[in-house]
């Protein structure tokens, strides 16, 4: 197995695009992490493209093809894969290239991630998320996506004490960091009391702890580090590429206050990379709830279970705390396209890494960490990068 | 010879009330003198996913339940209602399903107003007299239509009973049965319409008493009984005063019919009407006791049964429905509406 | 929910009918095809099951804004409930004001309707739980 490098990322705005397609996006995407890496589409050996439905929201399936379309590729024939792990799927794309890579089998890849999500009704949207959980057991009883993270919360809230304004203050974290992405679906900061005087969508989770229906792509390219040497000086070394799955219905977990598929994922992540919890610089964590970040960086090991609210309300996560977590936004802030948050993870981990992240720029960035959850944590993916 | 009679019941009202006053409310009339003059205080209101399948399925597992009665051995299955959910599709087999009598069952839904139910346990008499069944499940079930606004909207109301009927193992020996039928359209409802149709004050006379008298006064002339013999009476309720002058005009004190008259608290749950009352008076009933039951159906008819309590009836975990009505909530016209599914 | 596919599954949303691993009696519900526990020494030893009905509320949450399917009936409490045999499933508590719903609480299943396919599609019933006495 080689080394494994990414010379380039993109992502479009995030936001409700009513202008564009979902092709129109992952052309964009695709195209503008081919110019920051300074290739040639003709470099390209493969595709791995992450979209949780576009089936169901837009009738289009067989998205590898469509992709290798759009974006000029299908003329060279190059294998192009779609790859779905729901709201991981993006995540799941940057893996699969990886593995790709890594093993020889092709030199350069391009991955990404993209979901259309506002050309159907909003009710039509949540009925569709939910089948990243289980239809039979869960949505059939009019379960929805924010009802499974609600249950989590309660858990939590009851096993260690954690509040509803403790929830909200990472919304409030999240807010304050996007409103410096340019990218971002919501650039205005919010206080504790709009969060909590937001509408409440399944008790304790309010409107403003939920992340909005957005439409976006986001791309990378990745390559040998060997090879990368060829692009760039600038080399952000892929140090830990994990995968973990666990039950998709909650009632087959064996825990309710953790996600047991991020703990194992980060488990292998750091075997992988060599590292401990806190070599972690700061990090992208999939905060589809507000709840999901504070058991996140419990999972992650960068706080001890039961103390993410508490770390969430002392600002340790902050841009300017112990270990900034969601510098982009998050997905509250930034906006979640389902199928590409995995991959705009990364265009956020690069930017840091570089020292391109502008207002965002988190002082110590060396190494940072990506966390991908498909569904109420069916699947994890993490990623750990290095600028070598 | 074995008797055929009763092995087990089981009876279900939902939780949610509306008072009477609070829909005379609603339509600009007297509800405290609306109340008295009908004998219906409150009335049973269905939850807004309950309808007739779930309340029979509710009545009968417990049933089932407290008889101790292996539901592979029920062998026939019958829900009379007003109300079943499918024009077209049995209610019966969504029971048999729900209660593990299927597949070795024949079954069917029936209609005859509120007579439905009682319909039924003739036909299941029939079947374990005859040796064809061993067990046979009767149910009366309904969530009641009536017109918003119209008279009947003060009593139409939700709720069922199920009965199994068997051989031998009886908590309740029913010694005979009678019926008085003819076709008098006091009460009917077209095919597609939601609300009934009704005769108003032809419903009395040539139609509830007519059948209602005739069928008793023959049942009590086939078993040589008076009403002096019978511990308590039990005649469909479709009001609180209708059942009371009936057994006025029979002979039977207003003693004999009140342990079984639930009307003035929970309405008139049309089939399940007279095996609900029936139900209570089998709550406190001792061995030996003897019952009248004469059920009424618009349309018209009635049936007519005398029941004898046996000592069995000491091992039998009673329902307590009474105990059941006492756990409610109440709602107000909106939401009464909302639940009965009237805004679609 | 297409008509067979509903149909398929009437044992388990009527009768909470589930399976028993013949191998260590552990119970699961929805029924498994192997035991994640025994895994190879399970095959062909999955029993069907029934479960009591019975368990506890581990975790509840209200839900405010529906699916499609639901409209009109919010707010509705859902709950994630430890079965009395020891696994767990989702549904509806009904019939218990949301005030006195909490972790902890017993509770049994009871008959009610969850969808319908429009006004002329099929109805499909399942199970919900109610405060257990």
């Amino acid at each position: 197995m080689r080394d494994v490098a990414i010379i380039g990322s993109g992502v479009t705005k995030f936001g409700e695009l009513w202008e564009k397609s979902l092709a129109d996006l992952v052309a964009e995407a695709g195209i503008s992490a081919i110019m920051d890496a300074g290739i040639d589409g003709t470099d390209i050996d493969a595709m791995y493209i992450g979209g949780m439905s576009a089936g169901r929201f837009v009738g289009q399936e067989h998205l590898g093809a469509l992709a290798a379309e759009v974006s000029g590729l299908s003329e060279l024939h190059i294998p192009s894969t779609r790859v779905e792990a729901a709201c991981a799927s993006g995540g799941l794309a940057l893996h699969s290239g990886y593995l790709a890579v890594a093993s020889g089998m092709y030199d350069t890849v391009i991955v990404g991630g993209a979901e259309k999500m506002t050309d159907v009704a909003g009710k039509e949207a949540t009925n569709i998320l939910a089948s990243a959980a289980s239809r039979e057991w869960e949505a059939f009883f009019g379960v929805t996506f924010p009802g499974l993270y609600a249950l989590l919360a309660r858990y939590h809230m009851h096993k260690y004490g954690t509040t509803p304004e403790q929830l909200a203050a990472v919304a409030v974290k999240n807010h304050h960091n996007g409103s410096m992405n340019p990218k971002a679906q919501y650039r205005r900061e919010i206080t504790i009391e709009d969060v909590l005087n937001s509408t409440m969508v399944a008790d304790p989770l309010h409107l403003l702890d939920c992340s909005p229906i957005t439409d976006g792509a986001a791309s990378a390219v990745i390559t040998s580090v060997e090879k990368a040497k060829e692009y760039t000086d600038d080399i952000i070394k892929i140090k830990a590429s994990a995968q973990a799955s666990d039950s998709i219905s909650l009632a087959g977990r064996s825990r309710f206050d953790a996600l047991p598929a991020t703990i194992e994922a980060a488990k292998k992540a750091y075997k992988q990379a060599g590292i401990e919890p806190s070599d972690i610089d700061f990090a992208e964590v999939h905060d589809c709830f507000t709840i999901a970040e504070i058991m996140a960086i419990e999972d992650l090991g960068f706080f001890k279970k039961g103390e993410g609210g508490k770390a969430a309300e002392e600002g340790l996560t902050a841009l300017d705390g112990e270990i900034p977590i969601n510098t982009s936004g998050g997905l509250k802030s930034k906006g979640h396209p389902v199928g590409a948050t995995g991959i705009a993870q990364i265009h956020e981990l690069l930017l840091q890494l570089r020292g391109k992240a502008d207002k965002r720029q988190v002082e110590k960035a060396e190494i940072g960490l990506a966390h991908n959850v498909g569904g109420s944590g069916g699947t994890a993916v993490i990623h750990i990068l290095e600028a070598i | 010879m074995d008797k055929v009679g009763i092995v087990g019941y089981g009876a279900y009202v939902p939780r949610y009330r509306i008072k009477a006053e609070e829909i005379a409310r609603v339509w600009g009339k007297n509800g405290k003198s609306i109340s008295a003059g009908l004998g219906v205080y409150e009335k049973s209101v269905p939850s807004i996913d309950e309808d007739t399948a779930t309340i029979s399925v509710e009545a009968a597992r417990r049933a089932v339940k407290f008889s101790g009665v292996n539901p592979e051995e029920i062998g026939a299955v019958y829900v009379g209602s007003e109300s079943h959910p499918y024009a077209v599709k049995p209610t019966a087999t969504i029971v048999g399903e729900a209660i593990g009598a299927t597949p070795d069952m024949t079954a069917a839904d029936y209609e005859f107003a509120c007579k439905a139910g009682t319909a039924a346990i003739q036909t299941c008499m029939g079947l374990v007299k005859s040796d064809m069944i061993k067990y046979g499940m009767a149910i009366g079930a309904d969530v009641s239509q009536a017109a918003p606004g119209d008279a009947l909207e003060y009593a139409a109301s939700a709720g069922g009973a199920a009965y199994i009927i068997g051989k031998g193992n009886v908590i309740a020996e029913i010694n005979e049965t009678v019926s008085y039928t003819t076709d008098t359209p006091d009460f009917w409802r077209r095919e597609g319409e939601p609300y009934p149709g009704h005769g108003e004050r032809f419903t009395g006379e040539p139609a509830y008493f007519k059948q209602v008298i005739s069928a008793t006064k023959k049942l009590m002339e086939k078993m040589g009984t008076e009403p002096s013999d019978y511990d308590y009476a039990v005649f469909h309720q479709p009001n609180g005063k209708f059942p009371m002058r009936a057994a006025k005009r029979l002979g039977f004190s207003k003693e004999q019919v009140e342990e079984g008259l639930l009307c003035p608290i929970i309405g008139n749950t049309y089939s399940g009407s007279t095996l609900i009352g029936l139900s209570a008076v089998l709550d406190v009933a001792k061995p030996g006791d003897r019952i009248l039951v004469t059920s009424y159906g618009s349309g018209a008819g009635s049936d007519s049964f005398d029941i004898t309590v046996t000592d069995k009836i000491e091992g039998y975990p009673r329902n307590n429905i009474r105990k059941m009505i006492e756990d409610k909530v109440y709602v107000d016209y909106a939401l009464y509406m909302k639940y009965r599914g009237e805004f679609k | 929910m297409g008509i067979a596919r509903y149909w398929r599954e009437i044992p388990q949303r009527y009768n909470l009918i589930g399976t028993k691993c013949g191998s260590c009696g552990r119970i699961y519900f929805p029924p498994r095809a192997i035991c994640p526990v025994c895994r190879r020494k399970s095959i062909g030893k999955m029993e069907e099951y029934k479960l009591k009905g019975t368990g506890t509320v581990e975790t509840y949450t209200i839900i405010y804004t529906p699916p499609p399917h639901f409209e009109g009936e919010e707010p509705y409490a859902i709950a994630l409930i430890k079965m009395d045999e020891g696994c767990y499933l989702m549904g509806e508590i009904v019939d218990c004001d949301f005030e006195d719903i909490h972790i902890g609480m017993k509770v049994e299943a009871c008959f009610r309707r969850i969808e319908e396919d429009g006004t002329r599609g099929a109805i499909q019933y399942g199970y919900k739980f109610k405060k257990a006495e």
